[in-house]
């Protein structure tokens, strides 16, 4: 195989190799085309880059040490947790080293009295609530990927779930961040306790996908098991209907924990894959979780079973025990991966709507759908109006890849104009960079350059991600460069 | 400077932020005028102060210059409360009990609680000001959802957005929560809402120890209630009172109160807030501290406190805040500090009679992103002309 990277680049990769494996050891530094290849994509396999370099981390230093290198050599690196990401946030750089965390996985003792742990990046998410269910607690956060993403690639990524509605994303359980900042230096944000004085660097760091360091070490807080859980099933015969209920809930003063509605292809899917045995016939269905305290949770469910009748439901089912509860998610967790049985290929979407403007952004994507021909199959967070419209496409019919990818792309721009967000949990990354300067104006963009260029003046955190324009930094116009006056004249230093 | 509603004045006396006066109040009407000034100021090499209610300008130490006040209350716009989203967005200037009154016509509220009078949005950010009930809704950083903000320079920036779920870009917001203006001027801002609990239940238990609160909150907080706040009143080494605050139907406070009392072991319950829930302790010849460490730690924190130092703690959130006697307070906030900090935790100067100010450290020790925060200042604001010296480390 021919080296794809430019000579001198190769020269420059290959020396820092050399250096790598003196620092980390040999065996956790690998430069193997066929080894490497294995890293050329996360969970967005249509962009593929073969990293130069692959660096298996195993402790703190080994990732000090990696990025102090890199950072020497003026070599890009990418931070990758488990790869599952769905924006290409862990693309390779093919001039740059592919930093693996994913060995980082010790998890610290739980600390039950003040409900919180402390765990590498490596850990997997479901991991550290099984460590915390002997106390009783749980880490609120649960992507449906929880099974195999890890804290790393949360945290970059302010990952969500099914349960965010009411209890929030990553960024509102993770209380400090041991990072590793793109020069080698070692910080440490938040901590363990609350409101450590000076800027909330932990919450830019929160989200920024690997753009602004490495995380080396969690600190996450966890919550209180619920007294009583309830969850729900809903058959609807229309999309309405179910997007009106969920209006209706919030209206009445409802937060539940979870609130996830699939229409009718998404269904098709799942039952297809997992046989979980959704109402014959429905066009959509909504789960519903409440949770708390006995009482309060009854209440409410009779009040929202009330109301999912109002919106004319045709079939509610009410999980009796936890097997059943479990089967309800199944469906809805799997429904992603059971798509690949009614479609050769799709697309998976992420965009944010304000929750009141479903019912009509639901049927404009139908609408623009039918348009070109296209399936498109919806599974999501109603609660916090966070689609993935799945955009089914067949690879084999010429240019409705590109068809479908067009669609996706217009559904986007469908949830800016409606006022929302281009993603609300799976991230720009590689993906949606060029979208940003939809959603912002270049004002923006610059205001957040602001804080990529205070961590990582010589970019080279995960370049070329997030960002439409790499911008180098002090290129900002209008912004002051150079000694302040009064340092020049010696007359105090600017700190 | 010129735009119509914009209106200037000489500062005088009554305006100094930490004993130091302005040259110039400045009020301007709209974002765009903001920008004006600020683009002004710039161009004069001014340093700026902006302020909202005034209610809370010792939070962050004294500016070394203070050329223009910028007086942001004349953004007093609600621009949009979409009840279905639960969001609003309102300009920095609003009041915070203004806002309050107007979400409560719709049964929704901003969970933050009813601060002291005249506190706009822009200051409780700025100042990343909780209360009580911190322990059910969090704080800013986890209610604002949208900000913008006029830089040094003038520029307007926009983060964040309407919706509750958005991970696109850096979440500036956080940057600004707690910058106490030195950043830029927050002009407008975003939030999630909650609904208004329909009932409310206290239960109101004496303690003739405070430090007896410890344990009894981490029970609290291992137990399946849901406590809207738990609140600690008293003095170190003497007696407290513990109130534990539950918002939400009435079928679950009435039931979560009698589990309390059982849990507790005593305590009385009742319909009313007391009036001093939530008030920060001690009187204007104290020195007011807010203590922040591991929520588990609130029994040794409040030991390390001199006795008879009036408290109130957000327990079980590890936030707490002590009224030290002024004549104490030099030689005691070095110790305090290091006590705190076996417990991760830190000690911050909120408010300090005349004449104390300068011998009082105001932020203590910060760790080992100072340098970082550094370099974020010198990105934002490189000719520091944003309420220099105020914040951590001199920024
Ligand atoms: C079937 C499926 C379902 C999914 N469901 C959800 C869902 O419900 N909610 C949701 O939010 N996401 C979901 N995802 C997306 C994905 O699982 C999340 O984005 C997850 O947070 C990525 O974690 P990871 O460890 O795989 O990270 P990776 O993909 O390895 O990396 C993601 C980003 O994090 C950065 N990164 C990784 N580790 C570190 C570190 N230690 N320090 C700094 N940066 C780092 C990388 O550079 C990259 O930018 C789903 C994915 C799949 C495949
Ligand atoms: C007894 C007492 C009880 C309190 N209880 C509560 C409570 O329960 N809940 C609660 O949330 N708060 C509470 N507070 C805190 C107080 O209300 C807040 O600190 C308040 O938010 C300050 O708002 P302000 O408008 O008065 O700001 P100011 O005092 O005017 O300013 C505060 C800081 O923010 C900066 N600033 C102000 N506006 C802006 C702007 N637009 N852009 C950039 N920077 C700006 C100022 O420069 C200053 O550093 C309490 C305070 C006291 C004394």
């Amino acid at each position: 195989m021919t080296a794809i990277a430019e000579p001198d680049t190769s020269q420059r990769t290959a020396a820092l190799a050399e250096r790598l494996r003196a620092a980390v050891g040999t065996e956790r530094v690998l430069t193997d085309r066929t080894q490497v290849r294995t890293y050329e994509c996360d969970g967005l396999a249509n962009f593929k880059v073969t990293p130069a370099i692959v660096v298996l981390a195993e402790n703190r230093q080994h990732v000090v040490d990696t990025v102090r290198l890199c950072s020497e050599a003026g070599v890009p690196f990418v931070a990758r947790g488990s790869g599952t990401g769905l924006s290409g946030g862990a693309l390779p750089r093919a001039d740059g080293v592919l930093l693996v965390t994913s060995r980082l996985r010790s998890i610290g003792a739980v600390d039950a009295d003040n409900r919180q742990v402390t765990v590498e990046p490596g850990v997997i998410n479901l991991w550290v609530t099984r460590d915390a269910t002997p106390f009783d607690l749980a880490y609120a956060p649960d992507p449906s990927s929880q099974l195999v993403c890890s804290i790393g690639g949360n945290v970059a990524e302010n990952a969500g779930g099914a349960h965010c509605l009411k209890y929030g994303f990553t960024v509102n359980h993770v209380l400090g961040a041991e990072v590793v900042l793109p020069d080698g230096e070692v910080v440490h944000l938040g901590g363990r306790a609350p409101e450590h004085p000076g800027y909330d660097l932990l919450g830019a760091f929160i989200g920024s996908e690997g753009t602004l360091g490495v995380a080396t070490e969690l600190t996450l807080r966890l919550i209180r098991v619920p007294e009583a859980v309830q969850t729900m099933l809903v058959g609807y015969r229309s999309v309405e209907d179910a997007a009106g209920t969920v209006s209706d809930i919030i209206a009445a003063g409802i937060v539940p924990a979870a609130v996830e509605m699939m229409d009718a292809l998404a269904i098709e899917a799942a039952e297809a894959a997992v046989s979980c045995g959704y109402p014959e016939g429905a066009v959509a269905v909504l789960v519903i979780e409440l949770d708390g305290p006995e009482v309060e949770v009854e209440a409410q469910f009779r009040q929202v079973e009330e109301i999912a009748r109002r919106r004319n439901a045709f079939e509610t089912r009410i999980a009796a025990d936890a097997a059943e509860r479990a089967l309800m998610w199944k469906g809805r967790k799997s429904a992603f991966a059971a798509v690949g049985r009614i479609s050769p290929s799709y697309f998976v979407q992420d965009g944010v709507i304000p929750r009141t403007k479903l019912p009509e952004v639901l049927a404009e994507i139908d609408r623009m759908a039918d348009e070109r021909g296209l399936r498109v199959a919806n599974v999501f967070h109603a609660g916090d109006g966070n689609l993935h419209p799945l955009v089914l496409f067949d690879d084999a019919v010429e240019g409705q890849a590109h068809e479908a990818e067009e669609l996706a792309g217009a559904i986007l721009e469908l949830c800016i104009t409606s006022g929302g967000s281009i993603t609300g949990e799976h991230g720009v990354g590689q993906e949606k960079r060029m979208k940003m300067g939809k959603q912002f104006t270049a004002e923006d963009l610059d205001t957040m350059q602001l804080v990529r260029c205070a961590f990582d003046p010589d970019g080279i955190a995960n370049p070329g991600k997030v960002f439409p324009t790499p911008r180098l930094c002090g290129e900002r116009p209008g912004v002051h460069k150079g000694e302040h006056p009064v340092q020049a004249a010696g007359l105090g230093e600017v700190f | 400077m010129t735009a119509p509603t914009v209106t200037r004045r000489a500062g005088g006396p009554d305006d100094a932020v930490g004993g130091v006066a302005p040259r110039e109040v400045v009020r301007p009407g709209t974002v765009e005028e903001v920008a004006d000034v600020l683009r002004a100021a710039a161009a004069d090499g001014l340093t700026v102060v902006p302020v909202g209610g005034r209610s809370k300008l010792t939070w962050a130490a004294p500016p070394s210059s203070c050329d223009l006040l910028l007086d942001v209350t004349g953004l007093d716009r609600v621009v949009e409360h979409v009840a279905g989203d639960l969001t609003v967005v309102a300009e920095a200037g609003v009041r915070l009990a203004d806002l309050q009154a107007q979400l409560g016509q719709a049964g929704q509220l901003l969970g933050l609680d009813p601060p002291e009078d005249g506190a706009t949005l822009g200051g409780v950010v700025s100042a990343n000001a909780s209360g009580p009930r911190r322990l059910h809704y969090g704080t800013t950083r986890d209610l604002l959802i949208g900000t913008t903000v006029v830089l040094a320079d003038g520029t307007v920036a926009h983060a964040g957005g309407k919706v509750v779920k958005n991970v696109a870009g850096y979440d500036l917001g956080k940057l600004y929560t707690g910058a106490h203006g030195t950043l830029g001027v927050v002009v407008s801002t975003t939030w999630r809402l909650h609904p208004v609990p329909p009932a409310r239940r206290l239960v109101t238990l004496e303690l003739p120890d405070v430090a007896a609160a410890g344990p009894l909150s981490v029970a609290l907080a291992r137990s399946t209630l849901t406590p809207s706040a738990v609140e600690l009143i008293g003095t170190a080494g003497g007696p407290g009172r513990l109130v534990v605050l539950f918002e939400s139907i009435a079928e679950s406070v009435t039931d979560q109160a009698r589990a309390t009392v059982a849990l507790l072991g005593g305590g009385e319950e009742s319909e009313e807030l007391p009036a001093d829930l939530g008030r920060r302790p001690g009187g204007a010849d104290d020195v007011l501290l807010r203590l922040a460490h591991v929520p588990a730690a609130l029994s040794p924190v409040l030991r390390a406190l001199p006795a008879g130092t009036a408290v109130a703690a957000h327990a079980a959130t590890g936030v707490s805040y002590a009224a030290v006697p002024a004549g104490e307070a030099v030689d005691v906030l070095p110790r305090l500090r290091a006590a705190v900090a076996e417990h991760d935790g830190t000690a911050i100067v909120l408010r300090a009679p005349e004449g104390l100010v300068d011998r009082l450290d105001h932020w203590g020790p910060v760790g080992d992103a100072l340098d970082l925060m550094r370099r974020v200042k010198e990105r934002f604001d490189p000719e520091r002309r944003m309420s220099p010296g105020r914040f951590v480390g001199g920024l």
